[in-house]
Parts: structure tokens; sequence; C-alpha cells
């Protein structure tokens, strides 16, 4: 901790937030409305509210908490497939705990498992095959979920199935890649932003390089971010020094963990496991080509798509859904017609309403109440 | 069927097998014999009219502790049975002398019911019964009365344990959920957090090898001195299942208060920090056995804290928040960052994030 608590000072944030509103003061904004940065990660969400980082900036600052939660994203239709591989009794079906309450059509998860299905919460995909190790007799499937931050765990654990000649294990891959969603956003009509902040944990693995089209195509300026406090603020201040000297770029704030050119290793990993998928459909934000991957046919054996009958059945989000605007950042969450009224972290009609990354509920949960109560 | 009052002079049975099976539930000799080798032997005689289906009290004994009479409940289901700092049979007896003295009362008689799954072996029920008496005396309340179940295998998780307990309320005390006010501060007594950090570690399910040891104990002794020292204390909470961040919220709503607390004040260990942060947890949120919040008059706040830090389950205390005239009822938490964030009611279970 003691590494962490440097990027806690309270003493430092103040001398932060002071140069920001400095900058701030001297800079010329877009008429009419304050500087919307997208933070893109679900990481940086959670510790924005978790700090209250959001009340000490400036209000000519304002952040937009984007799709970077990938168990947000996770279209309804997705969710039923698990349930369904999940009910069959053959299946030990594993997943990170924060997936276990999404909402399905009929039911999540977490209710499948009261319902009698073995359902288990595991920290990392080779605590699953450890499961299938144990217990050959039954078919163990994991549910891969995330961006390239868990993408190559994922993948290193397939192919230590592989070299063992495990064969009651499969992953059930719902990986997602960033590059295209950031894109995708981007292409959205009418879109306002004036930056992002980049993932951290994702940049880990791809490096920076992968994004030079935002600053180059799209022209919006960039700063990959750490997780602590201190992180974020230095990257908004890098965001803002940008905007204020007139660049786009994409810097790198979070040097200490993100190689530029990425980890080889994990790279390689995920490159000799998955192919591309030609679309893949999200919550909220319809489908986006190329953002999902699969396994490829040499892991046949190992994907729990082919292996066992799911319905793959297309589910649209609930009418009064706003999610995709809010993942957008088009809407803020207490905007939403049914935030904090039928939507809610007990009975989430969305997603958004279901992690503890999502938007929703960190508003609902870090002081939404208030926030709806100024609109109100 | 009960289990006290037994009779002295009876020749003790003998369970001469090594696990529990469905005849130990049976109510014919197999059930008395488990009762009396396991569990009278380990609590030992007390003074009960014998052959009774209940225990009995002199009402004058009661009354002389109190004017009120105080009655509690509480079921214990925790896995694993045994983890560092405590086991189900200390969590039991702890847990319902704690829920006894956070009200002020006196911890005189406990009760306890058992349900054993079919297959427990004989001498983890020993080990579970002597647990139970070692911490009842130490809390100088006794346990008088029991009930024992045996369920096929699968129908329960091992034990579980129900305990009630009675004591009696001092007349001069009235502590309450709704007796908070504006300015009052805001104690608890030590690390936050050990408990549920403890329990999931020994579950070993994460892979992680953190030395925390559970903070179960009696907070009996830790109450009364608060009480001697600040007369007049409000209230008093132990902050278990949901921890701190419930019962503050509980406050909050009881009383129609907000309450702010300081992040740099809470005390927690670097480890439970650590922990959560490595799963994504809230340590506000992790339960606690050893753990009160106490609200009390900002006159008396320091005197309330001088006496809990003279007392080995409080060398920790801290002072962590307080009340504010605010009447939305929320608990709001300014960060050692300086920024303010909201400490609601947790919402289901805490599930750790993936990335
Ligand atoms: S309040 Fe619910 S439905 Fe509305 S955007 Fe948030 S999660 Fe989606």
């Amino acid at each position: 901790m003691k590494y962490v608590d440097e990027f806690r000072d309270g003493e430092k944030a103040r001398v932060l937030i002071g140069e920001i509103e400095s900058l701030v003061s001297g800079m010329k904004l877009p008429e009419g409305r304050p500087l919307y940065l997208m933070e893109v990660c679900g990481g940086h969400t959670h510790s924005i509210f978790r700090y209250g980082l959001e009340g000490m900036l400036p209000k000519a600052i304002e952040l937009v908490h984007g799709p970077g939660c990938p168990v947000c994203v996770l279209p309804m239709g997705r969710v039923d497939d698990c349930v369904a591989i999940a009910e069959n009794p053959k299946v030990i079906f594993t997943t990170f705990g924060d997936a276990m309450r999404v909402p399905g059509s009929r039911k999540s998860l977490l209710q499948a498992k009261a319902d009698g299905a073995d359902v288990r919460m595991v920290y990392s995909p080779m605590d699953a095959l450890q499961l299938a190790r144990r217990n050959p007799a039954r078919e163990v499937v994991f549910f891969g979920l995330g961006f390239e931050t868990t993408m190559p765990s994922t993948a290193l654990t397939i192919l230590q199935a592989e070299s063992e000649g495990i064969r009651n294990f499969s992953v059930f891959c719902n990986h997602i890649t960033i590059v295209p969603t950031i894109k995708a956003i981007l292409d959205s009509p009418g879109l306002q932003l004036d930056g992002f902040l980049g993932p951290g944990h994702v940049s880990m693995v791809i490096g920076t390089a992968p994004y030079e089209f935002i600053a180059n195509f799209y022209r919006k300026p960039m700063v990959v971010a750490g997780f602590e406090p201190l992180d974020i603020l230095q990257s908004i201040w890098m965001l803002l020094k940008q905007i204020a000297e007139g660049r786009v770029e994409v810097e790198n704030q979070y040097a200490r963990v993100v190689p530029s050119e990425g980890n080889n290793a994990a790279l390689r990993a995920v490159a000799q496991v998955y192919e591309l998928r030609e679309f893949f459909e999200w919550r909220g934000l319809g489908s986006i080509d190329h953002s999902g991957v699969r396994l490829r046919d040499a892991y046949v054996h190992f994907d729990a798509e082919r292996k066992f009958a799911i319905p793959n059945v297309r589910i649209a989000d609930p009418k009064s859904c706003q999610c995709g605007e809010v993942l957008k950042g088009a809407l803020k969450p207490w905007q939403c017609k049914v935030f904090g009224t039928s939507c809610t972290p007990e009975t989430p009609l969305g997603a958004l309403m279901v992690s503890s990354e999502g938007a929703c509920a960190a508003y609902y949960q870090y002081g939404g109440q208030k926030r709806q109560a100024e609109v109100v | 069927m009960n289990f006290v009052p037994f009779v002295k002079t009876r020749t003790r049975g003998k369970v001469n097998v090594s696990s529990v099976t469905l005849a130990h539930g049976g109510g014919g000799k197999a059930m008395k014999d488990l009762i009396d080798d396991v569990f009278l032997t380990a609590f030992g005689e007390h003074a009960c009219e014998p052959l009774e289906d209940q225990a009995r009290f002199d009402l004058a004994v009661f009354a002389a502790h109190g004017d009120r009479l105080a009655f509690t409940t509480d079921s214990f289901v925790v896995d694993p049975l045994f983890f560092p700092g405590g086991d189900i049979g200390k969590l039991a007896v702890c847990g319902t002398v704690n829920d006894l003295a956070v009200g002020g009362a006196v911890p005189m008689y406990l009760s306890c019911a058992v349900i054993i799954e079919e297959g427990v072996q004989i001498d983890l029920l020993r080990q579970v019964a002597l647990s139970m008496a070692r911490t009842a005396s130490q809390a100088g309340g006794q346990i008088v009365t029991g009930d024992t179940k045996v369920v096929p295998r699968g129908a329960c998780d091992k034990i579980f344990i129900t305990t009630t307990g009675v004591g009696a309320i001092p007349a001069s005390l009235a502590l309450g959920v709704d007796k908070a006010r504006a300015g009052d501060a805001v104690l608890v007594n030590g690390l936050l957090g050990d408990h549920g950090a403890a329990i999931l570690c020994a579950r070993g399910d994460m892979a992680l090898e953190t030395p925390i040891a559970s903070d179960c104990a009696c907070l009996h002794e830790l109450i009364g001195a608060i009480l001697a020292a600040a007369p007049g204390t409000r209230f008093i909470r132990d902050a278990t299942r949901g921890g701190v961040a419930t019962v503050l919220n509980e406050i909050a709503d009881g009383s129609g208060v907000s309450i702010e607390i300081e992040e740099g004040m809470t005390p927690i260990r670097e480890e439970v920090k650590a922990f959560c942060e490595v799963l994504g947890l809230d340590p506000l949120y992790l339960a606690n056995e050893g753990k009160i919040v106490v609200i009390v008059p900002p006159d008396q706040a320091e005197a309330a804290l001088a006496a809990m830090r003279r007392d080995p389950l409080g060398l920790d205390a801290a002072r962590i928040g307080r009340i504010t005239s605010d009447q939305d009822s929320r608990v709001m938490m300014r960060t050692s960052f300086g920024g303010h964030r909201m400490v609601d009611m947790l919402v289901g279970e805490q599930l750790p994030r993936i990335c």
C-alpha cells in the first residue's frame, strides 16, 4: 500500500486541482457547454466516484462515463446463453463475480444458481481450469469476459488446457476489443467530446500505438491514464494542457505500467487463440463490426459456443432503457427516464446499474439521489 | 428436544461412533448420548430444575440487574466452521452476547439450537461445543437450554447454530437508534473489516494468503466501560453483516440525521485495505464480529474513546466522523483525497469486480 498511497495524496491533489483551475480559466471553452472528457474505462468511472473526483473539478469540466465496463455492455441475449449453458446438469459454469447479477431476459446467473444450476464464482480462468482438473466427469465452462485486460489470461488458460490435454474445459468467449468501440463512439452522430482518458489496464497489453488514429483522424486528444485518483487528475491536467496548447496527441500518463509497445507475450497468446468476429452485439450500442473475438478453429474443442447448443437469440433491450445514450455520453445516468425509479441496483433494468463499474450504479451509490434531486 | 435440564446423577452417555448419523436425531438413546457426551460435558452443570423442558429463573435475579429484560436471537451459518481468530461456536456466543450488550443489557443466559448435517465428525462437534462453553464463561453468561436436530446429508452445511440470549437493562439506560443528534460524535472501537476479510481468505478460493484473523470477541465489558465513562451515550450497534456502512445508514434513517465520516480517520488494517483493493471490495461493508459503532454527545467523545482504549478490544478506537444537521438521512464520506462520496446501503452481496 505504500506504493499506492503516493497516488492518493490529498495535498498533491489540491495542487493539481489548482493547476487545472488556472488552465481552464485561461482557456477558450466551447460555446454554451463545458468541456466533455470521456473516460473510456469502467475502472476509471469507479475511481472517480470512489474518491469524489467529480465534485473537486471546476464546473467547466464534465466527465462523461464511457462504455468501458465489459459487464455493462453485455447484451441480454448473451446472459440468456450463459444461463442456458449453466442449466445443463453436466456443466459447472464459472464466472467473475460481477457478471452474476446482470439481468437476462428470464433470469440472471445468480437466479439460475438459486434455481439449482451449478454456477461458481472464480477469480481467474486458471481457477476454472483447476475445477476442470478436479471434476473430470463434469464440463467446466468459463465465461470469458472483458477487454484486452482479461483476454490474455483466458488465452493462456486455453493454451495450458491444450498442453495438459484437458478436454472437459471450455470458454464461452465474450471478450471484446477496445479500438473498434472507441471508433464507434467517435462515429456516432452529434457526438460532443473534447478528449479521452484512455484505459490503463487495456493499454498495458496493447500499448499506446493502436490509439493513434484518435488523434490523427478524429483530431481528439487522448491520455492513457492510471487508476489512482492522482493518476486521473494528472491525466485530466495533461488533456487540458493539450487542448490549451492546441496539440492533439496520444500521451501516456501511466508509463510506469504501460509500455508504449504493449506486452508482447500477452499479444502473442491473444493472436494465437482468438480471431475477430465479423459482428458483435453490444448492449445499448448495437452491433459493432470486428469488436468481439472468438476462438480460432484450432481450439474449437475449447469453444463452449460450439460444444453446447445455445439459444443465441437476440433480445432487444427494454424500451425504457437509455443505456445506449448513457454509454455514448449523450445522457447523464440520472437523466435516464427510469433511473432510480424502475431501475435501481436491486432491480436493474439496464446493465449500467449492475456492475459496480457501471455509471448508473456509481451515480446511484455515490451520490445519485443528490443529483436526481437537483434535476427534479 | 431440549437437553436442559440434565440430571446430575445419571451416568453420562458416551458416543462411540466417529460421526453423526440420523440416529442421533431420532430422539432415542443415541440422541441422549450425543447431548450428554458432547454438549452437557462441554457446557457444565448449571443450577436448573431437573427434567423440565425449559430453563427456569428467579425474576428477582433479573430485577437486581435492571428494570427491562433484553431478549435477542441470531443464527450462525459460517463457512468454514473454523477460521483464523475463531470458529462457529465462539461466533454464536459472541454474536448473541454482543447483541445484548449493545443495548446496554448485562448478558445473563443463552440458549443454543444446533442443526447438524449427517456425517459431521463427533470430534468437530465437541470442539465447537467446547468453544461455545469457553466463550460463554468468559462472557459471564451461561448456556442453559438447547436443542439438537440432525438432518440428512446435503440438507444443511455441516453445522448451523442458533443462539438466543436474555439479559437485563439497567434502569438508567435508554439507548436508541432514534437518538442521534446533530453534532454527536461517531466512534468505532478498532480496525474494521477483519472478520469479513478473514472468512473470505479462509474459504481458500481466493488464492490469496493474507494473515488476517477474525476480530470475533465478546464486547460486553468494553461496552460497560463506555457507558460508565460516557453516560450520555446515544446508541451502540455492532457492525456485523453489512459492516459499518450499514450501521451508519441505519442510524441516519432511524434518527433522521445525516452522517459525515472521514476516510482518513477510519481505522482499517493495511492488509485488509490491500485485500479489498485486489478484489474490488469496500472495507466499510465487510462484516465485523468484534466492532461497534458508538454515537455519543460531542462533550463525552473523548471520555468514551479513552475508556475504549483502556480495553484490549478497543486499542485502535477512533472518532471517525460526526452527525450533521442535514436532514436527508445520508451518509457521506470525505475521502482522504479531499472529495466527497456517498456511503449507501449495500445492495445484495459485494461481488468482486473483474478488472
Ligand atoms: S438507469 Fe438503468 S436503464 Fe437507464 S441508463 Fe442506467 S442502467 Fe440503463
